[in-house]
């Protein structure tokens, strides 16, 4: 389970504080899969940074009891300089898998080959994307967090996130954030709509889409 | 903090050391690379300082005006700036080349500076032992007479390079122009330091003014172990560890406040 009370960020800009989001309460249960929509700069990116703890609120209580992945973004996660096997040992380490079987397991997911030995910063985003899947399905999450970058594969890639994260793991919980309906309708079970600060929730992810037309 | 609801203070523990461990890793890979002599640069580099000024100071001998033997009291001396000098900056500016790693809910702030601390400070020794034992063996220095005292002397001048660095590195995150001023500050605290006089050196009026400067404490205390009787040491352990301890306090308190407010990129 994944509890976000009263949850609400700040940050300074050039005038005054800005209020990214503004009082938020979330839930989300153990194989559950949530949609969240939002435009362009709605925070969508700072509320999952909030749910998976690489940043912390400025105010309220975020607080989780399954393993939750970090968020599956286009950027950060890597540390450009170092290779992606150096990243992968990383991420190991952190959250105590087992190196040598995560390899195999990456290297056959994410079929990057040789450039496994290349430094991340010359990646495509694509192959960023995929890096990312691989090692958050080898690490073994309760819950997936992801944001956008589903979009980014190609079709192959596509395909094969479908058989390993939403057929073979689909006891698992989701949460993903897009701009985009489409990845939200095909896998979501509930949705919500970010917007001017606010969350808000909707028992299916047909209403949410309603409303994230009327409100864009 | 309360975002991890499920987790005890000894596995709390047991993260953070793997944590810091990936870190060390990290550093060690982007820092030395894996060509050439690789994790070995850790202590030639600092190694490569300390030879090069007691070569100079041995050139200059006859200005220093001691009978004290000149390439101890370069090694002593250097080393000690080495410890406490590099490892505030090596935190001046740390986070932006690790934000991408904070994506990962575990790595935090302090466990970044400690990595780079433990590294810093694992260096500087490192290449200090050498080089004495070296020279030693060469019979160009003596082994110290008091070795529980250089001991006391190096952990008090790594706790203020620690905290001094903790206490910067945070404020640099706060103030660019902390940035801009930290280098002129070391390059003009280097001949204030106590790495190149004795405060038995000074006139009286000046003696009491370098006492005030803490790292200068750290320094007496290390040659008194090394030289013994053969030096006449003034220090005052409480008055450093006064600085230390306070420097930690505050240290501590702003990296709390940066670590509440860094955003992953």
């Amino acid at each position: 389970m994944i509890e976000l009370r009263d949850v609400v960020k700040r940050y300074p800009m050039r005038h005054g504080m800005a209020t990214v989001l503004d009082h938020l309460n979330l839930q989300v249960g153990r194989g559950e899969k949530l949609g969240i929509l939002g435009r362009n700069g709605s925070g969508k990116s700072t509320l999952i940074r909030l749910i998976s703890g690489a940043e912390a609120p400025t105010s309220g209580r975020v607080s989780r009891s399954m393993r939750v992945s970090w968020p599956l973004a286009f950027g950060g996660a890597f540390q450009g300089a170092l290779t992606g096997m150096d990243n992968l040992r990383f991420i190991c380490r952190v959250y105590n898998a087992d190196i040598e079987r995560v390899i195999p397991q990456v290297r056959d997911f994410s079929e990057l080959g040789k450039y496994l030995d290349e430094p991340v910063k010359n990646y495509s985003a694509g192959m960023r994307a995929r890096l990312a899947f691989a090692l958050s399905l080898a690490v073994e999450f309760d819950c997936f967090l992801i944001d956008e970058v589903i979009s980014v594969g190609d079709s192959r890639f596509h395909a094969k996130c479908n058989v390993e994260l939403f057929e073979k793991r689909k006891d698992r919980a989701m949460v993903i954030v897009s701009h985009q309906p489409e990845n939200i309708v095909e896998h979501c079970d509930r949705a919500a709509v970010l917007h001017e600060g606010k969350l808000h929730c909707f028992d299916s992810v047909a209403l949410a889409y309603d409303f994230y037309l009327g409100a864009a | 903090m309360a975002m991890g609801s499920h987790t005890t203070l000894r596995s709390s523990l047991a993260i953070q050391i793997r944590v810091i461990g990936a870190l060390l890793m990290r550093e060690t890979i982007t820092r030395f690379g894996r060509h050439n002599i690789g994790f070995f640069w850790l202590f030639v580099e600092p190694m490569l300082f300390t030879l090069g000024v007691t070569a100079l100071w041995s050139l200059l001998q006859s200005s220093h005006g001691s009978r004290l033997p000149i390439v101890a009291f370069a090694v002593t001396g250097y080393s000690s700036v080495l410890l406490w000098r590099n490892m505030p900056n090596r935190l001046v500016g740390a986070i932006a080349p690790n934000l991408a790693l904070m994506y990962h809910r575990n790595v935090k702030v302090i466990d970044m500076y400690i990595a780079r601390l433990a590294l810093e400070a694992f260096g500087a020794t490192i290449s200090f032992v050498v080089l004495a034992a070296f020279f030693s063996l060469i019979g160009w220095m003596d082994l110290p007479e008091d070795i529980a005292t250089v001991l006391l002397g190096w952990f008090m001048l790594a706790w203020f390079g620690a905290s001094f660095a903790i206490f910067v590195g945070a404020l640099s995150e706060r103030s660019e122009i902390l940035e801009k001023i930290w280098h002129p500050f070391t390059y003009l605290m280097f001949p204030l330091s106590g790495a190149a006089y004795m405060v038995d050196w000074l006139p009286p009026g000046f003696q009491e003014a370098a006492l005030y400067l803490p790292m200068v404490h750290g320094v007496e205390i290390l040659r008194e172990g090394y030289f013994g009787s053969a030096v006449r040491a003034h220090y005052d352990v409480g008055y450093l560890a006064l600085w230390c301890l306070g420097l930690t306090f505050l240290g501590l308190l702003q990296e709390r406040h940066i670590s509440r407010r860094v955003a992953p990129e």
